[in-house]
């Protein structure tokens, strides 16, 4: 069998920066057990039935909250939900009174997305719960990075030596950064390619390579992973319009086929269709978003079993 | 070297598997509705020992064999110091109105079993489950838990410990008694 390490080396889990390979290993030892019992006739384990859990949204989230709250009732944890829009929040309660109220309900675990960076990490200092960031400003997201190194290595194999590019808006996407610093620790090498205003400066510093050429970035990569144009957090145009977006950074059928090669196609979604991904190339047999989707709920259910062990 | 005492050695421990089989074969009979279901991870070898037996001295094959892994449904996750690693749920039948033969190596405080018994409830509503051991201690039971087909019965202190080891995995088939858990640890 092979040496696995039995514990997480944190508490929670704030962001990849904090994990060490040998938890992303764990993560996804205990992810492939979890992906059978969801594939089950009965779907459930009673494993977290004396556990707590609350998701707290202060920002807008569809597919991470679903995944996470289908992941904590498919571990019979009981499950409380917040969203800001409807909350005290409004009425001006600060953060940490509005998780300390919660807390003293008797939570064991937030799931807390909130658009400001460290938020999370801010909350761990203050609380006694275990804290799992689901997406904090343009910080990090980590569970996002865990399925989608998941979902890659579960497609073509161990992923140290793999070429892997990340397209589209970098900038304002916390899912880039996660994905960096978890595929760099599995050992892959990772190319950033955008329009120059899309890409942070001094990202090189990270490691990665930085491109401006979507066709060249192709032929080079085994798997690309392409974001969404965030335009809700784009307060200045970064480039000329969408069409022209399209034209030089969406990956399209053609563009695939110019590279002569079989690669593998992801996205977090939600999918700005025909802007950074055309629909051909989304719902062909390259594209494995919708496992991506299915992985996420097997991914966050070895999250929250591992953490939950470490009270 | 171990300090366990050998309470069955190689070929009393053979014997032994055979009279199971044989047990089995007159509960049984045929085996045409029957399934085997091995509890991870010492629990399988069991169960694979036995249907070789069958397979290989009395012809008798294709039993619908599966792997059950109960770390998910265990009462005391979150009470021990050390999180409990899964292994591999393996089994592609439904137990839907068959007989189930569940086999562990050690009955114990009877825990292991009515976690697995919670797990196969989610395979479908078996027509009946019977409890196959290489070992049943029978002090120290926590629940109310009983075997129907058992290799050898063991009455030890509750400190004592109780190994079943095989062949191919360990140096031989033998089943070794420790005074203290500290023990074994090699």
């Amino acid at each position: 069998m092979a040496a696995v390490t039995q514990h997480l080396s944190t508490r929670h889990l704030l962001g990849i920066k904090d994990l060490t390979a040998e938890d992303i290993h764990l993560i996804f030892h205990t992810s492939d057990n979890f992906k059978e019992v969801i594939n089950r006739p009965i779907r459930k384990v009673p494993s977290l039935r004396d556990v707590t859990i609350a998701n707290l949204f202060f920002e807008n989230s569809t597919r991470t909250r679903i995944s996470f709250e289908l992941a904590e009732k498919r571990l019979s944890a009981d499950v409380v939900n917040f969203s800001a829009s409807s909350s005290s929040v409004k009425k001006g309660e600060t953060l940490l009174d509005t998780v300390n109220n919660i807390l003293s309900m008797k939570v064991d675990m937030v799931v807390m997305r909130h658009p400001a960076p460290c938020a999370p990490k801010f909350l761990s200092e203050h609380i006694d719960a275990n804290i799992i960031n689901a997406g904090d400003g343009t910080h990090e997201h980590p569970t996002q990075a865990l399925l989608d190194a998941f979902s890659m290595q579960e497609k073509v194999g161990r992923l140290t030596g793999k070429k892997v590019a990340i397209f589209g808006d970098i900038l304002h996407s916390r899912v880039a950064l996660s994905n960096i610093f978890c595929l760099q620790k599995l050992g892959a090498e990772v190319t950033v390619c955008g329009p120059p205003t899309l890409i942070p400066k001094h990202i090189e510093r990270l490691g990665v390579h930085v491109s401006y050429n979507r066709d060249e970035t192709l032929a080079w990569c085994d798997i690309a992973n392409i974001l969404r144009i965030q335009l809700e957090r784009q307060d200045i145009k970064y480039f000329p319009s969408l069409r022209e977006y399209a034209q030089y950074f969406g990956v399209d059928r053609r563009a695939l086929d110019r590279t002569g090669k079989e690669l593998v196609v992801m996205h977090p979604g939600p999918i700005n269709r025909g802007v950074e991904i055309s629909s051909d190339v989304a719902d062909s047999e390259h594209s494995i978003i919708l496992q991506q989707v299915e992985n996420g709920v097997a991914v966050r259910m070895a999250i929250l079993y591992l953490l939950a062990a470490r009270t | 070297m171990d300090k366990g005492r050998v309470i069955l050695d190689q070929p009393r421990m053979a014997l032994t598997i055979d009279r199971l089989c044989y047990q089995l074969i007159e509960e049984f009979d045929d085996f045409s509705n029957t399934c085997f279901i091995g509890i991870q991870q010492r629990g399988v070898f069991l169960a694979q020992r036995i249907l070789q037996r069958l397979d290989q001295a009395m012809d008798i094959k294709r039993i619908d064999f599966g792997k059950l892994d109960i770390t998910f449904y265990r009462d005391d996750f979150r009470r021990r110091d050390k999180p409990l690693e899964a292994s591999k749920t393996d089994i592609n039948f439904l137990v839907e109105n068959k007989n189930v033969v569940l086999v562990d190596d050690v009955l114990y405080t009877g825990r292991t079993i009515s976690a697995a018994l919670a797990a196969l409830n989610h395979y479908g509503r078996p027509a009946r489950v019977e409890l196959l051991v290489m070992v049943d201690r029978r002090f120290n039971r926590h629940l109310p838990v009983q075997s129907t087909f058992q290799g050898i019965r063991v009455d030890a202190l509750d400190e004592a410990y109780v190994r079943v080891e095989w062949e191919g995995i360990e140096e031989e088939d033998r089943v070794l008694l420790f005074g203290h858990k500290n023990e074994m640890d090699k």
